[in-house]
Formats: C-alpha cells, structure tokens, sequence
C-alpha cells in the first residue's frame, strides 16, 4: 500500500535524523544522537536543564554550526551539502536570541531592516512588510526610536519583527523571554505564538519556563544531549 | 541607505579614533602634496631655464648634471650657422657665493640671450651686457638678498662686478641669479665653452633632422627636446622619484593608522558583524561594510590633506626666503593621484580586518560578550 502524499498544510519542513555534535576531538559531546521531525507552522518547546544541548540543537538546525554526525533536512533538502546557507538564512529561517542582539546605534526601523537590506529586498516592500509586523506587535510608534530608546519588551518585541521580516517557514528562538520579567514574558511570548500561527511558521523555542512550554503544540524535552520525552 | 547607516555609525561610534585616523591620512596626503608640489615646481623651474626661447638643448653626453657638460665654443659657431637654426644660445651655469649666501645660481650669456634680449628691467638695461668685463645683471630677488642696486658694484666669489641692470623673471632660480656675460664667466669658472647650448629652430619640424646632425657631427655632444630632456635627465628623475617615495612613504604610514582603526573596529564589535550574519549578510556585505568605513576615513582625510597641503603651500609661498623658489600650482590631475593613492591606502588597510570579519563565526561570535 501507497503511503499518502502529505498535505502542504502538515509537510514535514525539518527531519533531523541521528545528530551528534562534540567539541575538542570528541571530548565534549553536546548532542548525542537526536531525532527531530517538525512540520509546518508547529510550535514547538525544547526544554531541559542548562547544558542539555537546546541551543546547540537550534544552532545546527539553522544552519550557524554543523553537526559532527547526523543530517538535517529542511524542506526536504539536506543542509550543509552544497546548499546556499546565505539563501537559506536570508529566506528560510529567522533568529529571536534570549539577548535581543539589536544593534544599538541603529533605530527599530533600521535594525529591522537589515534582513531585507541584506537579501536585496526593495525598500518600498521592505518598509510595507516591518508597518506591518509593528502595527501586529504595537511597535508602530517606535520605528524612529533608537534601540537603546526602547523597553525590554520592545526590544525582544523587535527582535521578533526583524526574524520575520523576510517571511521564513522556520522560526528558531533561543531562551527569547529569559531576560524579560514575568509579565512582559508571557506577552511576548504570546505575540511570539499568534505570528507564528498566523505566519505559518514552524516555531521551534528553546526554553526554561514550563508554564509558556505548554502552551506549544509540543515539548520536547532535552537531558544529556538527548530528546528524552516528547509530549 | 542602511548600509550607510552601518558605515557611518561605527565611525560615529568612536570619534576620536576616527578623528585621529582621518587626521593620520589627512597628514601623509598634504606631505605627499607639499613635497611632490615643491619638487615638481623646483623641476618645472628648472626645465624653464633650459626652454627659455629655445626648443632644443644640446649638452655633453653622458654628463651626470649640466654644471659638469662643457659644450666646446666651436661647436656653438658651427650649429649657429646650420640652415635650420635660427638661434644658437650658449649658457654656462655656476654656482657662485656671497657672504650669508652661500648658493647662488650664475648664467653665463651673450647679450643675444633670450634672457637679457626680452628681460623685464626693473632698473638700468642691458645694453652694455657683455661689453666690458666684470658687468653683471642681477634677477630681482638677487638684488634684494645682496642689498645692490644698478650702478653699484657688488662681490661675489671672489670678485667684484659692477651692477648694470636688475631684470624682474617668474622663475625663482633666474631672478635669484646672477646674469655674467659668457666670456666673464668662463673665465671665473675656468671653462673655454658653454654648459648648454640653447637652440632655437626655423621651423619645429626640424627637430628630428637637427639631432641627427648633432649626433653625426658631434658624437660627444646629444641634442633633446625641450620636454624630452624634462623626462629623461636623471636629476630630475631623482627628484620626481624622491617626492613620491617620500610621499608615499607617508602614506603607508597613514595606511598603517586606518588598517589599525579598521582592526580594533572589526575586534570591538565581532558579535555585531555575528549578528549581520546570522540575518543573512553574506560575506562580500560584511567585507563592505569595513571596506566602506576604511574608504570614508580614507576619502575624508584625502580631501582635508589637500586643504592642508593647500594652506601649507600658501605659506611657503609667502616665506620671503623661498619667493620664487617654489611654484605652488598644484595640478588637479596631482590632486586626484593623491585622494585616489589615500583611498588605496585606506582599503589596503582594511584587507585583513576585511578578511579577518569573513572568518568570524557567529556561533562563536555569539557567545562573545
């Protein structure tokens, strides 16, 4: 019998088949054999203890670092093998850091700005898409500010529109409320979510608070390098 | 425009680093400048002498600098009476002194020299030069520095001569010099002919057929253009290559200033140039931005060393000692040699921090605080 032709609606976007990553010649070994599958517009939490291999785990999945063993296949097509990773991180994937990496001296406008300026987008199209992520996370007052102007929340809100900017398929956010308080951490977090569902944006997020872990379609929990639970 | 925004606020960001870095470039560029200028109107200067009414020059061959060529008087008789020659100038250089003045120039000519024949005559004339023995013409500037006058006598070496006229000239070496009738300067220099030949053609065209006659008649002797003896004659290819390396030399060192700001640049702010990468800056975008701020601090301090260099000239011009002496025209096609030459500079200078960013990985540079 046939398997059935998945649905664009829940195509797998990333197969993360056997991944192993070790420093100094093997002597540190960070993942040790992890199995992912991710299918488009999920979200989905990586939780565990610091040192478990989360970041690690975003890193190679987008493409920042590649694995001493194990592939990784995004829209079915393998990374680190010829691919154009400038294309892919230009197109296909979006980063939200626990800092928000901003760069400073810049206005919110300017910082988001860059993934367009870098991927050659037209100003025009490029200024039409930031109006419109920052009326969605309540920026619109803010574009002519400068970042160190803006409030944490602000900040990370910016980080969040600047990853978005160039409409990736695969949303890759490390700890991105660990430096807020609780409350702006649950509304950033929530805004994180809906753009992510409304975007349709497979969202995978490293992090520590259980409480917004649940709040994913999945948790998948992380102990030694391994995936553990998947819930 | 961002990619502007990138460029001009890390320049921002650090001020005074990147006001001392211009001020570096801006330093070698008005050097190079000053010096090139200098020397180049110091040449110009000279070669203006040698084509003073005349086309052609013919000297000594193989002579390492024209105060040494003796070009012997029957020569001179021989080639004025060629066909093609209208005028056939002799010149003999020296170098004489006074007290407190130590250098001065001396030109041996005929009354027939284009200099005394369509001189300026501030005071006296020369329609005695060459009549009597020890009658001189003094170039203003000469004038003044050895505080004679026109009917005065004057010592210099170790004669005195008797002043007839003082002749006003735009050429610093002339109108610092002192004019002898040929026959009174050979015999204070001892020489039976001439250091030069100046020669005056019927018709330019001739100027081929004339140096072929010179090299056929006279093997000793080598006949050049005008602009031909500017190019070749070695003093002057001494000092052209002199200015530049002098120039140039500051300019590396102005190079070595922005390749150390682009370094420290690209060192402070690696989780920076991490972030542009991880937001889809390839590497050619990353080199560009340093190249961009190496090519605006280059470019800034290139146009302040031209207004630099400018006001430097303008007051050596003005320096009462040097009037003359320095022709501070500067060529544009010199200015723009020289903000080009610093804008080379300045992106040689950021080729390794360039290369050294094109490294950075920002899984790395990331954690980098």
């Amino acid at each position: 019998m046939m398997a059935a032709p998945q649905s664009a609606a829940n195509a797998v976007v990333i197969q993360a088949a056997g991944l192993w990553k070790s420093y100094d010649q093997g002597t540190i070994a960070v993942l040790n054999g992890v199995d992912l599958e991710a299918h488009r517009g999920e979200a989905i939490a990586l939780c565990g203890p610091s040192g478990c291999g989360k970041s690690t785990l975003l890193h190679l999945i987008g493409g920042l670092d590649q694995p001493t063993h194990g592939t990784i296949l995004v829209n079915g097509k393998q990374l680190g093998r010829g691919r154009d990773m400038v294309q892919f991180m230009r197109h296909e994937v979006g980063f939200i850091f626990q800092l928000h990496n901003l760069i400073p001296d810049l206005t919110m406008e300017e910082n988001c700005l860059l993934p367009a300026v870098a991927a050659g987008t037209s100003h025009a199209t490029a200024l039409s898409r930031l109006r419109e992520l920052a009326e969605r996370t309540g920026l619109k007052n803010r574009l002519k500010h400068r970042i160190q102007k803006l409030s944490g929340g602000e900040r990370q809100r910016t980080a969040i529109c600047r990853a978005l900017m160039n409409r990736p398929g695969i949303l890759l956010a490390d700890e991105p409320t660990g430096s807020l308080d609780e409350r702006t951490s649950g509304a950033v977090f929530q805004l994180l979510l809906n753009l992510a569902h409304t975007e349709s944006v497979t969202l995978l997020m490293a992090t520590h608070d259980r409480s917004l872990a649940t709040a994913c379609d999945r948790v998948l929990e992380m102990h030694d390098g391994r995936i553990r639970t998947d819930c | 425009m961002i990619f502007l925004r990138l460029i001009l606020v890390n320049l921002l960001r650090h001020k005074t680093r990147t006001f001392i870095s211009i001020a570096g470039i801006a330093f070698s560029v008005a050097a190079m400048l000053t010096v090139v200028t200098v020397l180049e109107g110091a040449v110009g200067m000279f070669s203006s002498i040698l084509s003073s009414g005349s086309e052609l020059i013919v000297f000594e061959r193989n002579v390492s600098d024209l105060f040494f060529s003796d070009v012997p008087p029957l020569a001179k008789d021989d080639i004025a009476k060629w066909p093609m020659v209208s005028y056939a100038d002799p010149v003999l250089f020296g170098v004489v002194s006074s007290a407190d003045h130590p250098i001065i120039t001396c030109f041996g000519v005929t009354a027939e020299d284009a200099r005394i024949r369509n001189a300026t005559w501030v005071a006296g004339s020369g329609s005695e030069f060459g009549r009597g023995g020890n009658l001189v013409v003094l170039g203003e500037r000469a004038a003044e520095f050895l505080g004679a006058s026109a009917g005065k006598d004057v010592p210099i070496g170790h004669g005195v001569f008797h002043v007839i006229g003082v002749i006003r000239t735009r050429n610093g070496f002339e109108d610092g010099g002192v004019f002898m009738p040929l026959e009174a300067a050979q015999k204070f220099f001892h020489k039976e002919g001439s250091s030069v030949i100046t020669i005056k053609l019927r018709n330019k065209e001739d100027a081929a057929a004339f140096k072929a006659q010179v090299h056929r008649q006279f093997p000793n002797l080598i006949a050049l253009e005008d602009a031909e003896f500017s190019r070749s004659y070695s003093q002057f290819k001494i000092l052209k290559a002199t200015a530049w390396a002098v120039g140039g030399c500051g300019l590396a060192l102005g190079g070595l200033g922005v390749a150390n700001t682009m370094i420290m640049s690209v060192f402070t702010r690696i989780r920076e140039i991490a972030i542009l990468r991880v937001n889809g800056f390839a590497n050619i975008q990353i080199a560009a931005t340093i190249f961009g701020e190496s090519a605006v601090v280059a470019v800034a301090g290139g146009l302040a060393g031209l207004a630099v260099g400018a006001i430097a000239l303008f007051a050596l011009k003005e320096i009462p000692a040097l009037h003359g002496y320095v022709d501070v025209t500067i060529h544009p096609l010199l200015m723009l040699i020289v903000v080009l030459l610093a804008l080379l500079t300045g992106i040689a200078g950021a080729l390794y921090p360039a290369a050294y960013a094109m490294r950075i990985k920002p899984v790395e540079a990331l954690r980098f605080e």
